[in-house]
């Protein structure tokens, strides 16, 4: 097996989609240099017909892309930065996500966009964003956000055999992370998350960038003798209820983390899901720990006082199991101020 | 053009040139953090324009905005620490270089967004139109923008209510690593003009005194209540997409060496220069020592930034209403 970054891993799925199936064809801005580099070289491969330059025009793309497959092509969307697809949120919502349902079923709409999602490195407010949930809010649309290189292979294959449209985010503070990626051909299924690490005393939910930090944190918390289970969802929506519903029956304990923002984030939903499935099973009130509901910053400084960390998520463990609930006159003041809100979860 | 203006205008120039380059130094050092979009080669633009405004015009501005901020009278020592995301920049470090801004000299924004800023100008325009004000708004963005919804919209929003905008097209050729010719569909953005009714203007972007006059009557007509101009300024990006470009192209090429070589002739700084002295209009040795001063308020400004404080993590939730 070899060691390959994440971008790299990318490319690899894409070189093998393309070559298996040639209604699999790539479109975007700078596809052909390569931007994040995970098309690179590509072109050299497949030529202009299949590797597509376009100008940035990203609203005409994403909708162009929806014509292609429901004409029977299988078309993947580089966007480049999630935040980009806001440009495109029109033709993503109202006829990617919608069209084989609001035409009763008389097409399929098999695509997938890709981008970059969320912070970490300095990209200012209009790049550093983790846009997953407003994407998780849209019916019939599917979101997967992979962890490392050797998930982000497989389940891009999977995303692009898909019928259905797919939102695909890499996280952009884990382009250039290296893990194992196998030579032989595999696909992962949309919509299973991973058990990163197994653990009786605290279930940790994560993905994506917030993976790295969960796992941190369960290494701290071990040392001080608890044993979290750390959790990988992998795919966003649809999302393996099933495997977190199970750990938390197993340890009474939940935290979620997630970059994105408190209200109607991922980690709110989760969390939701828990208290409503799970609560029998509770020992403790679940947390959240998700970034701060401010715009990204600029300053390192202040980005990483934005982005959840590995201890940001230890102090949430730790307050799974102390058990205490805050007194709910102190809740009601938390909400009224919303900074401690915030601050405090 | 009287003497006075022509001296103005290089000056702007070389402020932009000068502390540019800093920033491209700084930048290789890995002293700044996330990413810079150098203005070399692009400066006879703002230059020319923001000389033909007001100080109380608005200005909206790019991705690869230094340059307009410096040519509307921007502080270098503001900047350079928001550059470097300390606490004395003009945005706290919130914004850095892409989302720079001084409302005070009515410089309202870079912009990450491709396209992103062109409707601003528009609401900026009618602002003014609505106060009852002479003032006009500026928008700057690049021939890749120009592919964008919003610049479209944009042009015939600001037309059909004749609005006080100027719309200022830097055509540098690229987008990013895509040249022009492979993605927009006109060789002449100015063309596009003539969809939207409003005159389309081709200026050489290299040469800042005819963007200024061209500017000049643009402004004349948005004051006039006559409605919005689109000037094109053809021109050369000197250097690449984004600072420290190489590294992550990896062997990558996307411009012929023709092509550079080309860019590095027609620099509107030396062009200007070269007329100056060739006119008389003014001594080498005053441009010099014009140099050296703004070289040297760079250089106090990279003091500045450096000795400023990082900002306290609390910050980020000041200018906020939680
Ligand atoms: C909406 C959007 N799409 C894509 C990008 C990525 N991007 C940043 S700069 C750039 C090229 C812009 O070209 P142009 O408008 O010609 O400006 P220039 O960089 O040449 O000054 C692109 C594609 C972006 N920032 N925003
Ligand atoms: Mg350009």
């Amino acid at each position: 097996m070899a060691k390959k970054t994440y971008v790299a891993a990318i490319k690899d799925a894409l070189a093998e989609e393309m070559r298996r199936d040639s209604s699999v064809f790539l479109i975007g801005e700078d596809v052909r240099l390569g931007v994040f580099a995970g098309t690179r070289g590509l072109h050299a491969e497949f030529g202009d017909r299949r590797v597509i330059d376009t100008p940035i025009s990203e609203l005409a793309v994403a909708g162009a892309g929806v014509g292609a497959a429901i004409t029977g092509l299988r078309p993947v969307v580089d966007l480049m930065f999630g935040t980009f697809l806001y440009l495109a949120l029109d033709q993503i919502v109202q006829q990617a996500a919608s069209a084989r349902y609001m035409f009763g079923g008389q097409t399929r709409v098999p695509i997938v966009y890709m981008v970059q999602n969320g912070g970490g490195i300095s990209a200012g407010a209009h790049h550093s964003q983790a846009v997953h949930p407003i994407f998780m809010n849209v019916p019939l649309l599917k979101v997967v956000m992979p962890s490392n290189p050797y998930d982000a292979k497989g389940l891009l294959k999977a995303a692009i055999r898909d019928d259905n449209p797919v939102i695909f985010l890499s996280p952009l503070s884990l382009t250039g992370v290296r893990g194992e990626v196998p030579d032989e051909e595999y696909v992962l299924p949309l919509g299973k998350g991973e058990i990163k690490r197994p653990g009786r005393d605290v279930t940790i939910c994560s993905a994506g960038a917030t993976v790295p930090a969960a796992l941190k944190a369960s290494q701290t918390l071990a040392v001080e003798g608890i044993e979290a289970e750390v959790i990988d969802l992998r795919t966003l929506k649809p999302w393996d209820e099933a495997l977190v519903l199970e750990s938390v029956a197993k340890t009474g304990r939940f935290v979620a983390v997630d970059e994105s923002k408190p209200i109607c984030g991922a980690a709110s939903e989760w969390t939701a899901t828990v208290a409503e499935k799970a609560f029998a099973y509770l020992k403790a009130p679940p947390q959240r720990v998700s970034g701060k509901d401010v715009a990204s910053p600029f300053s390192p400084v202040l980005e990483r006082a934005v982005i959840p960390s590995a201890d940001d998520v230890v102090m949430a463990a730790k307050r799974t199991l102390l058990g205490a609930q805050e007194p709910i006159a102190q809740s009601h003041e938390a909400r009224d101020s919303n900074q401690a809100l915030v601050h405090g979860s | 053009m009287d003497n006075d203006k022509i001296l103005d205008i290089y000056t702007r120039m070389l402020r932009i040139r000068r502390f540019e380059e800093q920033v491209g130094i700084l930048f290789a050092q890995g002293q700044l953090p996330g990413f810079v979009h150098l203005y070399i080669g692009e400066e006879a633009i703002a230059a020319g324009v923001c000389a033909a405004l007001r100080d109380d015009d608005y200005i909206v501005s790019t991705h690869r905005g230094h340059g307009h901020v410096i040519a509307k009278g921007g502080d270098f020592n503001r900047m350079m620490a928001e550059l470097f995301g300390k606490a004395t920049g003009y945005c706290k470090g919130k914004g850095g270089s892409m989302h720079i801004a001084d409302f005070s000299i009515g410089m309202l924004g870079a912009c990450g967004i491709v396209g992103g800023g062109i409707p601003l100008a528009v609401g900026a325009g009618l602002s003014a139109a609505y106060r009852g004000t002479d003032q006009v708004a500026v928008s700057f963005f690049g021939d890749g923008a120009s592919n964008e919804g919003s610049f479209h919209e944009s042009l015939n929003l600001a037309a059909v209510m004749k609005l006080p905008v100027i719309f200022v097209c830097e055509n540098n050729r690229y987008g990013e690593f895509t040249p022009m010719e492979k993605v927009t569909a006109v060789r002449d953005i100015a063309v596009r003009a003539t969809g939207y009714g409003i005159p389309g203007v081709i200026v050489d972007g290299t040469d800042a005194l005819a963007v200024y006059d061209a500017a000049a009557a643009a402004v004349a007509r948005a004051r006039n209540g006559e409605g919005p101009t689109l000037i094109e300024a053809k021109t050369h990006r000197r250097g690449g997409h984004a600072e420290g470009e190489k590294a992550f192209l990896a062997g990558g090429v996307y411009r012929s060496q023709e092509e550079l070589a080309e860019a590095q002739l027609k620099d509107p700084l030396l062009i200007m220069h070269r007329r100056m002295v060739a006119m008389h209009l003014i001594a080498p040795d005053v441009l010099e020592e014009l140099d050296h001063r703004i070289t040297q308020a760079v250089a106090e400004a990279v003091a500045f930034a450096r000795r400023s404080p990082d900002p306290e993590p609390e910050a980020i939730y000041e200018d906020t209403w939680i």
